[in-house]
């Protein structure tokens, strides 16, 4: 057991860590909930006085508000299926021994390096423009009309840009735990006649239950304030409108920080929620 | 692993993770192709995929009109300074978590997860006016801080996971030896941890390198790296996708080949505690 | 690291620390500007400057979205980071009441201010005061194909009408050969997709408000304007033109995929270079539609201008900076090297008296656009604002976003044009309510 000399050792080694993120979290947020209650409108003359919880009011009450939520949801939803599934089969998939294995993992995890600015450019640009993205020659190729990805189907394209960013990330970690497995409990099932898909089941898919908890609490994290994906594609039209893009449209578009901030206020709420939720749902798996 | 695999399965094998890993890389490909075709080229209809006139030109055109050198020198210092400073206060953090648990250590780590979910844009008011107090606007310093705040939560909670799997036994017997706590961390954990700790700080790199909202709005020209690099080539008017393509190349390059040379640190270390 | 790499990358930080404190004894100016191509034009000859003042200039490009969220961000907080903004019609008067700009009434006699397009001027200034220098300006037009119509048996007029447009586009519209018979902006956005069916129902009667601050998206000139436009789209526009802003557009023309585009007078230089563009022998110009009997255009006014931020410590060298780009004389060092052609047009009268240039084929359209935009009285009922296509208050950038980001979703066939006016209609007074107008 810890004596009580290295338990305040202990305590003087977290100290910085824990007040720098302090600073970080109670300064930003001290300074967004006093906005939230000003009507603070920089290019009207900056701070006209207390608006009580006008601003929270107006800002759920908007039409754009519910909407926007469920967004955000479909979109983290989304990702967090198309990645843990795919992230988990490509895992298994690279575990197989094959030639050049090396090379193949590095073509895989390469969109992780990719900064999301870059990547939103080139999907939108050189794969889904309707006319000299790559997709419309494709499709124009087997004689189909060309698909308008980023009006006709918002979302899913950027579902799309997002998991190819996020997949690498899940798979790395799966690949991690994929690698643990005890090779002879897996013969033996084998040796005992149990088919793949109950060795999947029974055995690979609760060994990976630790990991895949994991990917989706990171992920979640990151996932829930996409922004330049969002900005560089539709900038929010078409139905692509999340809560974090909302609070960018408040803030930066209509300069009214006193209503951006009650949504920032709204976020991090949001962000809670989701984040309890997980711990209880999925966060059994994080205790030992 | 001793199973008995015929080269026939690891023939399919083999070309099913090909076909998927050149899928997946296909993007990045296709942009480093057009790089190097004319502008008129990189519309062309059907595609061109190698029969074109690879040209230099749009490399050319991006060096003369950017200072690429030094987006890439304050993405470098920026993305390392962060991960040094970040791991000079997630260690210590991560020991004490790991080896001095106590009941609140798991709320702590939580909670430590959670500032990271404050929207950026809703704080961008009142950072943008405590950086103005401060004079760190368009500064590297005030970069490297906030990039290291951003990335903390991941960094502490990565270290603890690997600290955790280090075993308690080693260190009571180091106790027992009278080592002291100095020593307990220099001969006999730093060894132990420095897997985990190079993969976190591999990790910690790519994620400040790729961070494209603070880098761009807290900066103008001297702290500005490649993030902002990029926002110069986005959309003008006229033709742009091989000046584009030139532009993300360059701002790419560097971490992809940090990447590629360092993947076998990335596949074991990126644990997250996954394993046990 | 060894030690030796250590003390290398050690003394080549304190060399660039050294060598940062030399530079800052010398007078630099920094500039935010967007990455437009007169633009990209003027930081190559920003050494010639350099040269003959010893300032030197430091470039901050961005994308045009990101360049207004940067500049805006640091004007409301007195930031300090610029020394001068690239800025446009809408920011100048809105940021000019509010002193946050340094006024520009001491330019030199040289400079020669009252050389300046009238419509730029005014609508540079606030209550008389010209608070930005016009870089270029711009109003909107008609481009067409001369061989498609010719073909087509049409002849363009020189002011034609919507009906005249429809019925040209549905000559031309040619989608075997991969021709659309008309492409217009529909792409999100306010200084996009916005801008163009604001000027789009000024031409047919429609505005935004009435001079009570009342939105008047439920009126009928806003349904007979959208779906008008809607229609025309639909039967003879691009593949999903709800996406398509200037630039897009601007690459489908010069690919010879669109038989006319009405679009910015500067689009003028670009799509009749021959360098980039497979028709620059064949587009003729003429004049923004009206539906029949309105008596506005639809031609806008613009200008991308360079202003000073009030609180620079470089305001002498900034207004320098300033009257060296915006002057006859860059006018003439960019004709020299690029071509008259290529000058950045729309600023200055002196430019449309210069016979050289009077033979460049768009010259006289774009002047006769301009001075058609009359920014004061843009709609044929009263309004109580100033602009063409935007309203020159400061809650019209968000707002007409989000009102467009509705018009978006109704061209891409996601909504009805009722439904998005209904819509317009409700964020506009929810905004106006807001901010206390109403």
């Amino acid at each position: 057991m810890a004596t009580k000399a290295s338990r305040s050792a202990a305590r003087l080694m977290m100290a910085p860590a824990v007040i720098l993120l302090l600073g970080w979290m109670l300064v930003p947020l001290t300074m967004t909930i006093w906005f939230s209650f000003r009507s603070y409108l920089p290019l009207r003359g900056g701070d006209l006085g207390a608006a009580g919880f006008d601003n929270y009011v107006r800002f759920i009450s908007s039409s754009a508000f519910w909407p926007s939520i469920q967004t955000t949801l479909i979109l983290v939803g989304s990702v967090l299926v198309i990645t843990v599934v795919f992230g988990t089969l490509l895992a298994l998939l690279l575990d197989q021994p094959m030639w050049g294995q090396g090379v193949v993992r590095i073509l895989v995890i390469a969109p992780f390096f990719v900064m999301p600015t870059v990547s939103a450019l080139v999907w939108k640009n050189m794969f889904m423009d309707p006319t000299n993205g790559l997709f419309a020659h494709l499709w124009r190729f087997f004689g189909a009309e060309p698909v308008s990805w980023l009006s006709d189907a918002s979302l899913p394209s950027i579902v799309m840009i997002v998991s190819w960013q996020w997949l690498p990330f899940a798979t790395l970690i799966l690949l991690t735990a994929v690698q643990s497995l005890d090779g002879e409990q897996l013969e033996a099932a084998e040796m005992d006649g149990a088919t793949k898909l109950k060795r999947f089941f029974f055995i690979i898919l609760p060994h990976l239950s630790r990991a895949i908890t994991i990917v989706i609490l990171i992920q979640t994290i990151f996932l829930l304030s996409i922004f330049a994906e969002i900005f560089v594609t539709t900038g929010g039209a078409f139905g692509t409108r999340t809560l974090t893009y909302l609070i960018f449209q408040r803030v930066l578009e209509s300069q009214n920080i006193g209503l951006g901030s009650a949504g920032g206020v709204y976020a991090i709420i949001l962000a809670n929620i989701v984040a309890i939720f997980l711990m209880r749902i999925v966060g059994k798996n994080l205790d030992n | 692993m001793a199973r008995d695999v015929t080269s026939r399965r690891k023939l399919i094998n083999t070309a099913a993770a090909w076909a998927v890993g050149l899928v997946i890389f296909f993007p990045i490909l296709w942009t480093f192709l057009t790089s190097f075709k004319s502008e008129a080229q990189a519309i062309a209809a059907p595609p061109l995929f190698l029969n074109f006139d690879w040209t230099l030109e749009n490399y050319g055109v991006v060096m003369e009109r950017s200072n690429y050198a030094r987006f890439l020198w304050n993405s470098i210092l920026i993305a390392g300074g962060s991960t040094i400073l970040g791991l000079l206060v997630a260690v210590p953090a991560a020991w004490s978590m790991a080896f001095v648990p106590s009941r609140r250590t798991k709320d702590i780590l939580l909670w430590m997860l959670s500032t990271k979910m404050l929207p950026a844009v809703g704080v961008l008011y009142p950072i943008y006016l405590l950086f103005i107090q401060l004079g760190l606007l368009d500064s590297r310093a005030g970069l490297i801080i906030v990039m290291m705040l951003i990335n903390l939560p991941i960094i502490v909670w990565m270290l603890y996971t690997y600290f955790r799997e280090i075993p308690v036994d080693i260190l009571e017997a180091a106790r027992m030896d009278g080592a002291s706590l100095k020593s307990e961390i220099l001969y006999v954990l730093t060894p132990m941890a420095i897997p985990g700790i190079a993969s976190t700080m591999l990790l910690n790199f790519i994620l400040a390198w790729n961070e494209a909202f603070w880098t761009l709005n807290l900066t103008s020209v001297d702290a500005a790296p490649l993030t902002a690099f990029i926002a110069s080539y986005s959309s003008p008017e006229g033709l742009f996708f091989a000046k584009l393509s030139a532009a993300s190349t360059m701002a790419i390059a560097p971490i992809l080949i940090l990447g590629w040379f360092s993947q076998k640190q990335l596949v074991r270390g990126l644990t997250f505690g996954a394993v046990k | 690291m060894s030690i030796k790499t250590a003390l290398r990358a050690t003394s080549a930080i304190a060399l660039c620390a050294f060598a940062t404190t030399a530079i800052a004894q010398d007078t630099t100016i920094t500039i935010a500007t967007v990455n437009n191509g007169d633009m990209i034009r003027m930081q190559g000859y920003a050494d010639i400057f350099t040269e003959q003042t010893g300032i030197n200039v430091e470039w901050v490009t961005l994308e045009e979205n990101v360049l207004r969220q940067r500049v805006t961000t640091d004007i409301t907080t007195n930031g300090g980071q610029f020394d001068i903004m690239t800025i446009g019609m809408y920011e100048t008067p809105i940021w000019g009441a509010n002193d946050w700009l340094v006024p520009l009434d001491d330019l030199s006699e040289e400079y020669d201010v009252d050389d300046i397009l009238p419509a730029m001027r005014n609508g540079l200034s606030h209550d008389g005061t010209l608070y930005a220098a016009p870089f270029y300006g711009e109003s909107s037009m008609v481009m067409y194909r001369t061989d498609l119509m010719e073909a087509a048996g049409l002849e363009m007029p020189e002011a034609p009408t919507w009906q005249f447009i429809r019925e040209a586009a549905a000559a031309m519209d040619d989608p075997e050969n991969d021709i659309n018979g008309v492409c217009l902006r529909g792409k999100a956005g306010w200084g996009e997709g916005g801008a163009f069916i604001t000027v789009t129902g000024n031409s047919f009667g429609a505005r935004w408000f009435d001079e009570e601050w009342n939105a008047q998206f439920d009126q009928p000139e806003w349904a007979e304007a959208v779906n008008f436009y809607v229609n025309l789209m639909n039967d003879y526009g691009p593949e999903g033109y709800a996406t398509n802003g200037f630039n897009e557009n601007l690459s489908l023309f010069q690919q010879g995929k669109c038989g006319m585009w009405i679009d910015a007078t500067v689009a003028a230089s670009f799509v009749t270079n021959p360098e980039d563009s497979t028709v620059a022998d064949s587009v003729g110009f003429a004049l923004a539609p009206n539906a029949e009997g309105v008596e506005k255009r639809s031609n806008w006014l613009w200008a991308w201008a360079l202003a000073i931020p009030a609180g620079t410590q470089q305001e002498d060298a900034a207004k320098q900076f300033i009257e060296w780009a915006t002057s006859k004389d860059y006018i003439e060092l960019v004709a020299e090297n690029e071509g008259w052609a290529n000058v950045p047009p729309g600023a200055r009268t002196s430019l449309y008296e210069t016979p050289e240039y009077q033979e460049v084929p768009f010259a006289q359209m774009t002047l006769d656009s301009i001075n058609a935009a009359d920014p004061t009285n843009p709609t044929v009922d009263p309004v109580p604002y100033v602009g063409i296509q935007f309203v020159a208050i400061p809650e019209f950038a968000g707002m007409a976003t989000e009102v467009s980001q509705e018009f978006s979703a109704a061209y891409a066939g996601q909504q009805t044009v009722e439904e998005a006016l209904a819509k317009a209609q409700a964020i506009t007074n929810e905004t106006m309510e807001a901010a206390g107008y109403r």
